[in-house]
């Protein structure tokens, strides 16, 4: 039972480390701050997950769970938050995404009168 | 052994991030990067605590997530507002 906690708890810590560093990869090769905030949702999401809940097969029933569930819960739900506060702040400073055709142009444009500020 | 192998990832991850965050271009990219930076620190830290068999150092990762969300929202707010008692006029997304 031990080596199998052991295995998978491993095989998550694993996979969260993978999706972290396609995040960071990410990060730097994509090419406007819209696409790269998808990377980013990546480690936050993907990353911070799948290592927090490999750490708490490691430590078992204890308070150091509760702790590990206590930042997934946090980063759970402040990232998106934060996320979406930067875009908010992005594209009403008329940063506007990098679009191949008018019409996407033209999208991005309306996209930035629905959310305008005050 | 495994606890290392995690932490260099992060580590490496965190340089990438860095690197976004030095050259921007624009503040966004740099607050993005900054946010990203500052959860990674918090994995840094969980792992770190369970390399050295010191698992209270997850107190510190919680106010690290705490604070990295608080100073996020902070800048993003001055740099849309210029201003940190911005009210939300009645917008139904709020101050933010």
């Amino acid at each position: 039972m031990d080596a199998v906690l052991d295995a998978l708890s491993w095989i998550f810590i694993v996979g969260g480390i993978v999706f972290s560093l396609i995040g960071g990869y990410g990060l730097l090769k994509l090419k406007d701050v819209y696409a790269r905030l998808h990377a980013a949702s990546l480690i936050d999401t993907l990353g911070v997950g799948l290592i927090m809940t490999g750490l708490m097969f490691q430590a078992g029933l204890t308070l150091v769970t509760a702790k590990l569930a206590l930042i997934l819960v946090f980063i759970f739900f402040t990232s998106p938050t934060a996320t979406f506060a930067l875009a908010r702040a992005a594209i009403n400073h008329d940063v506007l995404p990098e679009v191949d055709t008018p019409e996407e142009r033209a999208m991005a444009h309306e996209t930035k009168t629905d959310t305008g500020v005050a | 052994m495994m606890y290392a192998v995690a932490a260099a990832g992060v580590v490496v991850t965190m340089l990438m991030v860095l690197v976004r965050a030095l050259v921007g271009p624009s503040i966004y990219n740099r607050i993005l990067a900054v946010n990203v930076f500052g959860t990674l620190s918090v994995m840094l830290i969980a792992i770190y605590g369970f390399v050295d068999g010191r698992p209270e150092f997850l107190d510190l990762a919680i106010v690290y997530a705490l604070i990295n969300f608080i100073g996020t929202i902070a800048v993003t707010k001055y740099v849309t507002f210029s201003d940190m008692g911005h009210g939300d006029d009645g917008d139904p997304a709020g101050d933010i």
